[in-house]
């Protein structure tokens, strides 16, 4: 496990992207076979199913190192991670070990189902023969997830350069449905499963901001305009008499959306659809509010279904007849969309509508307009775009509208977790009601490092009082905390809640009492209902 | 405690009229070493072992009274002895031992008790009373051996040249500087700042063996530099000029640099925990060596690290320190740089 151990290591020293893609290759082109297929599995988050609860881990390590438990928290505080924290508790291993990755996560394997006693004798042995940076890689393997900053789109580049692979073709084989115990990464990256799979999806397309005035994008007639709707993006995928939607968070949601199951009969075999899960009705649009009732359920009530009724609005068509059609251009795959979904009038599927407009002038005066239908602005794609995997700039911008803004000031302060462990970087901000400071929300987005240093004294300054990690602080930093939308809320004593807040900006040229007051937001509460 | 308080100005013995360590400008500062968060202008007197006197003077400002002791001499003032012992800190750290109608009390200002190689090495004192620091007062801090750190370093530095790379070490300019030209010298030459280069000259001038470096200047070139290692101050850290050297690496050299979190956040390019501080069994083992009765903790982890200790059966009472009890080791870099810079 020592190469594995060196390269997190190395992707953890660097920030530089082509260090990072350098390090990956040399490990792909060195490591064992095995080991490879489970670095993949691990850093797209397959991760083996826990053989052992991260309880039970602490648990050990308090005992054996006679650390007191709330020493134990105290230390987790400020490392900020519950595998390190362990793995810089322990003392010094006695032994060493050469076993590779994959004999350590085959092992932990086949502890499931033993009882404590022996998986504390395991954990026990292995902790005595690992360096600190291995035990908290085997730590890992346990317990969490490895955040090291290596994206999809990342470890694809890296596997395409080691192998001279095309990178598509690899991000289609590593999203798709494979076990790592059993393929080879031969396998693997020539994509052998995939075609035999029924569920797999395509990797979605993504488009950047639009950060210039749409008339540099040259004429609008080589544009296809439609509204950027605020939902759940997903695909639905049709193979073999089999239906799945999937969510882009790469995960199988067709359970929670019974709405969309008739798909199955209604779609032909072999056909993919991109498109957005929405709460609909009538045709048109809720906000995402009334969509949420409906995320991440084991199980639907009949009243959540009747008050959140589910639809698909298409965007795009990825595969027809069995064939691949993202290399074709965007205009053809409307077409045969149009064919293929224009005839299911009366149901909760249906074409993201164009935008038929003959001037930016014209279509940015639409744009205003979004929010009355609850969409988040304007999608552009080109005409004779294909469908890329990811993000690629120059063919789909977003073109969304501007959020809404308040100013509030800072009451309390936490601290953050992993790389800002040691920072107070979550904080929760307050308007005026009356001659009371109310909380509206908490962010941790949006600064520099250099603000949240800057902040970050201050509150060690202006600490009032102290409550576990949170601190309150003199209400005098104000900020402008952005906003996607504002709903009503029984459990916030605002009696409102904000959705996605984030801080724009510091004002620092503002005092405490300029901020906006709660009846400021309650009117745009009514003004959006 | 009789012999010492704690004052808004720093820590005060009454019966002999003196403060150790002062924030603020007092008559008579007894001075544990020349970090700037330990040492402030304005002082009448300032009472400081031998090697710090120079550092301090160059530091601060030539006009300073400065009396100075050797480690094991002792002088009294208003009847209270006061002697220093060796903190292992830094060069010319000291602690101070109090002794007056029999109480005996050490304030060790900061320490730590490896041996660097450079500093005289932490010798533990008897007393009745010991003010301690708690900079790493957590039992995750536990430091490897230094040859293993610095061979990590070495090791860094020989795959930078091959690969053309810039090796360049953050160290503050007092301290972990001389530690590391003292332990990496050999055949990659050494470069170092205009401000290390001015403190390793007091040093050296006042008796104490440095291997051979060489200061930047000018003319130093690009390449030159690839080829050897830079050690520069934190304050050059995001300089323009470290971005115009050729491929250049940043390697933070800090006890923090034990924790991801930390080495992330610092955004350099490579993380080191080499520390100038006690690790937590470097704690435990110079607390329990003194048999103190009672422990103060200061700056650090003063919380949980007083609490383990009364669990443990060992009296002890956090103290605030000037910085409040969010301090730590980067706040304290910063101000000796701030002062590096008038």
């Amino acid at each position: 496990m020592k190469r594995f151990a060196q390269l997190i290591q190395q992707l953890e020293l660097s920030n530089k992207t082509n260090d990072k893609i350098a390090a990956l290759v040399n490990y792909f082109n060195h490591a064992d076979d095995k080991d490879k297929v489970w670095v993949i599995a691990l850093f797209t988050g397959k991760k083996p199913k826990r053989p052992i609860k991260s309880a039970l881990l602490k648990y050990w390590a308090i005992n054996i190192t006679e650390t007191p438990e709330w020493l134990f928290a105290e230390s987790y505080a400020n490392v900020g991670d519950l595998s390190e924290t362990i793995a810089l508790l322990l003392p010094p291993a006695e032994n060493t070990s050469d076993f590779q990755l994959h004999k350590w996560v085959e092992d932990l394997h086949d502890l499931e189902g033993k009882d404590d006693e022996t998986k504390k004798e395991f954990i026990l042995s292995a902790w005595n023969k690992l360096e600190t940076q291995e035990r908290f890689i085997f730590n890992k393997l346990i317990s969490g997830n490895f955040r090291i900053g290596v994206s999809n789109k990342m470890l694809v580049n890296a596997l395409a350069k080691q192998s001279s692979l095309d990178s598509a073709q690899i991000m289609h084989s590593i999203m798709g449905k494979w076990n790592p115990y059993e393929i080879t990464f031969h396998e693997l990256i020539n994509g052998i499963h995939v075609n035999t799979d029924n569920s797999w999806p395509y990797p979605f397309c993504l488009a950047y901001a639009l950060e210039q005035e749409p008339e540099k994008l040259g004429d609008i007639s080589e544009w296809q305009a439609e509204w950027k709707w605020d939902g759940i993006r997903g695909q639905i995928v049709k193979r073999n008499g089999e239906l799945f939607i999937w969510s882009r968070g790469e995960e199988l949601v067709t359970e929670q959306f019974p709405e969309l199951h008739f798909m199955i009969d209604a779609l032909p075999d072999g056909v993919v659809l991109d498109g957005e899960i929405l709460a609909v009705q009538d045709k048109q649009v809720l906000s995402f509010s009334t969509l949420q009732q409906r995320l991440n359920r084991k199980t639907i009530s009949k009243k959540q279904l009747e008050d959140a009724p589910i639809g698909f609005f298409v965007y795009d068509i990825l595969e027809y007849e069995g064939k691949d059609f993202r290399e074709e251009p965007l205009s053809l795959r409307r077409k045969i969309l149009e064919g293929l979904i224009g005839g299911l009038a009366e149901s909760p599927v249906m074409i993201s509508p164009v935008i038929n407009c003959h001037s930016w002038e014209e279509l940015a005066k639409l744009r205003q307009t979004s929010r009355s239908i609850n969409s988040e602005g304007i999608m552009l794609k080109k005409l004779t775009s294909h469908y890329h995997s990811g993000r690629k700039r120059g063919d789909w911008w977003k073109w969304k509208i501007n959020p809404y803004t308040v100013d509030a000031v800072m009451i309390y302060a936490q601290k953050g977790s992993g790389r800002r462990a040691n920072f107070f970087t979550d904080y929760t901000f307050a308007v005026r009601d009356g001659e009371n400071l109310v909380t509206i929300a908490k962010a941790y987005s949006g600064l520099t490092d250099k603000e949240i240093k800057e902040v970050n004294a201050f509150v060690t300054r202006n600490a009032i009082e102290k409550f576990g990690p949170v601190r309150t602080v003199k209400p005098e930093l104000v900020f402008e905390i952005a906003f996607e939308g504002i709903a009503e809320s029984k459990r916030h004593k605002a009696g409102l809640a904000l959705r996605f807040p984030r801080i724009l900006r510091w004002r620092k040229d503002k005092k405490a009492e300029e901020i906006n007051t709660l009846e400021d937001l309650r009117q745009l509460l009514q003004s959006t209902l | 405690m009789a012999l010492i308080e704690f004052t808004k100005r720093g820590i005060y013995c009454k019966q002999g009229d003196f403060y150790i360590d002062p924030w603020w400008p007092v008559d008579y500062a007894v001075t544990t070493h020349g970090h700037s968060d330990h040492v402030r202008f304005g002082n009448k007197y300032y009472l400081c072992h031998t090697l710090t006197k120079p550092i301090i003077k160059r530091r601060i400002s030539e006009d300073l009274n400065v009396e100075t002791l050797e480690y094991g001499e002792s002088i009294i003032r208003n009847g209270v002895n006061i002697s220093f012992f060796p903190a292992g800190h830094i060069i010319g750290s000291a602690q101070v031992r109090l002794a007056y109608k029999g109480e005996i009390c050490v304030i060790s200002g900061d320490y730590k008790i490896e041996d660097d190689g450079i500093t005289t090495p932490f010798e533990p004192v008897k007393c009745h009373f010991f003010v301690s620091e708690s900079t790493f007062g957590l039992p995750v801090y536990k430091w490897q051996k230094q040859e293993v750190v610095f061979n990590g370093i070495k090791n860094w530095v020989s795959d930078n040249i091959i690969q053309q790379k810039t090796s360049v070490l953050i160290a503050y300019s007092l301290g972990k500087a001389q530690r590391l030209i003292k332990n990496l010298a050999g055949d990659t030459p050494i470069y170092v700042h205009n401000s290390i280069a001015n403190l390793n000259e007091v040093i050296i001038d006042a008796g104490v063996k440095l291997p051979k470096t060489i200061r930047i200047t000018p003319e130093t070139t690009k390449d030159e530099l690839q080829k050897g290692i830079v050690i520069v101050p934190p304050a050059m850290r995001d300089s323009r000029w470290i971005k115009n050297l050729t491929q250049p690496v940043t390697g933070i050299c800090s006890g923090w640099m034990q924790v991801r979190a930390h080495r992330r956040w610092q955004s350099a390019d490579a993380g080191f925990a080499l520390s100038d501080h006690a690790d937590w069994p470097g704690l435990m083992e110079a607390i329990t060596a003194t048999g103190a009765e009672k422990v103060y903790v200061t700056h650090g982890f003063t919380a949980a690290f007083s609490r383990f200790l009364n669990d443990a059966g060992i009296e002890a009472a956090e103290v605030l320190t000037r910085f409040g009890q969010e301090d730590d080791e980067e706040s304290k870099v910063d101000l000796v740089d701030q002062n590096e810079n008038k």
